[in-house]
């Protein structure tokens, strides 16, 4: 099909998704957007939240915590430092990283604090979300 | 002249040791074909992420409001060694030819009047730098309980380091590892991963104009302290590959070596078994013959 994009999503330890897809909703650090064939070229980090991509088969979810993606015309690339297939995380996989989140914001000071503080709630969102 | 029974005791003991190399080098085997997935499987991430900060550190890089992980502190008189070895011996020169290669930077760099500080990973390397660089060792990073090296150690590791930069401790930081070439060849490296620098790989899309969102700048402080520890669990993969290559040749060489002692010992035996019979033949013959 013509308007399909290249879907890949790769964490630090490995690929877990690459196939044809119709959309990409990704989580950006600005607010959501949802790519499609033919979007402008962008790369945006990523905060806390779920991946939702549609394709063929349908809808597959994955959970991701920081990284960034890049889109262009063609693919949308999800580049993870932690990510897990929908189905298969669960809460507890990411109450440490809410503490950790928690005990950095904290510590944090000034202009820190604001995005360690935004981290924190967007865990607290995601998590509410998967329930 | 030893004797029958020592020789068969030696010959058996051999036969033991061989035993061990042997199984020794089949577990490394397996091992290698692990760390080499895990090392496979963690390129590709470790690319994309080569490639946009090459992009980025490209158009950001030059101005002032460079972040100071890509800039550096404009200094260069205290330098950071980060020296990855194993945690455990028996893989042949591995270990002592990345102790070598820092050792040769240690004393380069004191000879052009800069401070050395090390920080190790893994025990090897710190057992055998400690001699004659205790007095430099600013920290120790322990993975022996640590059966898989995830990412999650790498991103331990590199915060740890990023601290010391913040805290002002040194100026610029190298890792110390060894590249995976194959099983008998195993290539001590050098990277320096404070002040990043980002080689252009060959991507080939450089032409390819992005927006970044919130801003490059944004993007490129969010994505630094993760490209630094990427790049840690890069060498940390290699590293691991390497080791278990290394000591599977080892141990291949042991265990050839213990065939061939062996075989030595088994005809050193022989001759002396026969010996034994020769004399008393002679003893016998010689007894008939006075009579």
């Amino acid at each position: 099909m013509a308007d399909m994009i290249q879907f890949d999503l790769v964490s630090p330890e490995k690929r877990l998704a690459s196939f044809e897809a119709a959309s990409v909703q990704i989580p950006g650090v600005d607010g959501d957007l949802t790519a499609m064939a033919g979007h402008s070229p962008v790369i945006t980090t990523l905060r806390p939240g779920i991946v939702r991509v549609q394709s063929a088969e349908g809808e597959t979810d994955y959970v991701v915590v920081a990284g960034f993606v890049e889109v262009t015309a063609e693919s949308v690339s999800v580049i993870a430092e932690r990510a897990h297939a929908g189905d298969e995380v669960r809460k507890e996989d990411l109450e440490d990283v809410l503490a950790d989140a928690r005990a950095k914001a904290a510590e944090a000071e000034g202009e820190h604090k604001d995005g360690a503080e935004k981290l924190v709630s967007d865990l607290v969102e995601l998590m509410d979300r998967m329930d | 002249m030893p004797s029958l029974k020592d020789l068969k005791t030696r010959i058996a003991s051999v036969k033991s040791t061989r035993k061990i190399t042997k199984a020794m080098q089949m577990v490394a085997a397996a091992k290698l074909r692990r760390a080499q997935d895990a090392a496979e499987a963690g390129r590709p991430y470790a690319e994309r992420m080569q490639a946009v900060m090459a992009r980025l550190s490209a158009s950001v890089g030059g101005s002032d409001t460079a972040p100071r992980l890509l800039a550096g502190t404009g200094s260069d008189k205290t330098h950071l060694l980060v020296v990855m070895t194993a945690e455990r011996g028996l893989c042949g020169g591995f270990n002592s030819s990345i102790v070598r290669l820092v050792r040769n930077r240690v004393e380069a760099l004191k000879g052009e009047g800069k401070t050395v500080k090390l920080l190790t990973v893994g025990k090897k390397g710190r057992e055998q730098l400690k001699r004659d660089y205790e007095d430099l060792m600013v920290g120790h990073v322990d993975l022996s309980e640590v059966k898989r090296v995830g990412y999650a150690n790498a991103a331990e590791i590199a915060a740890d380091v990023i601290a010391r930069f913040d805290a002002g401790e040194f100026d610029v930081a190298s890792i110390y590892f060894s590249v995976f070439q194959s099983v008998i060849s195993q290539i001590p490296t050098e990277t320096q991963i404070i002040p990043a620098k980002f080689e252009e790989s060959d991507a080939g899309d450089a032409s390819t104009l992005y927006d970044y969102e919130p801003s490059e700048e944004a993007v490129l402080e969010d994505l630094l302290p993760r490209a630094i520890a990427t790049q840690i669990f890069t060498a940390l993969l290699e590293n691991r590959a390497s080791e278990e290559g290394a000591r599977m040749s080892a141990m291949d060489n042991a265990t050839r070596n213990a065939g061939e002692m062996i075989d030595k010992l088994t005809i050193e035996y022989n001759r002396s078994r026969q010996a034994v019979i020769t004399n008393e033949l002679i003893e016998i013959i010689s007894g008939a013959e006075a009579l």
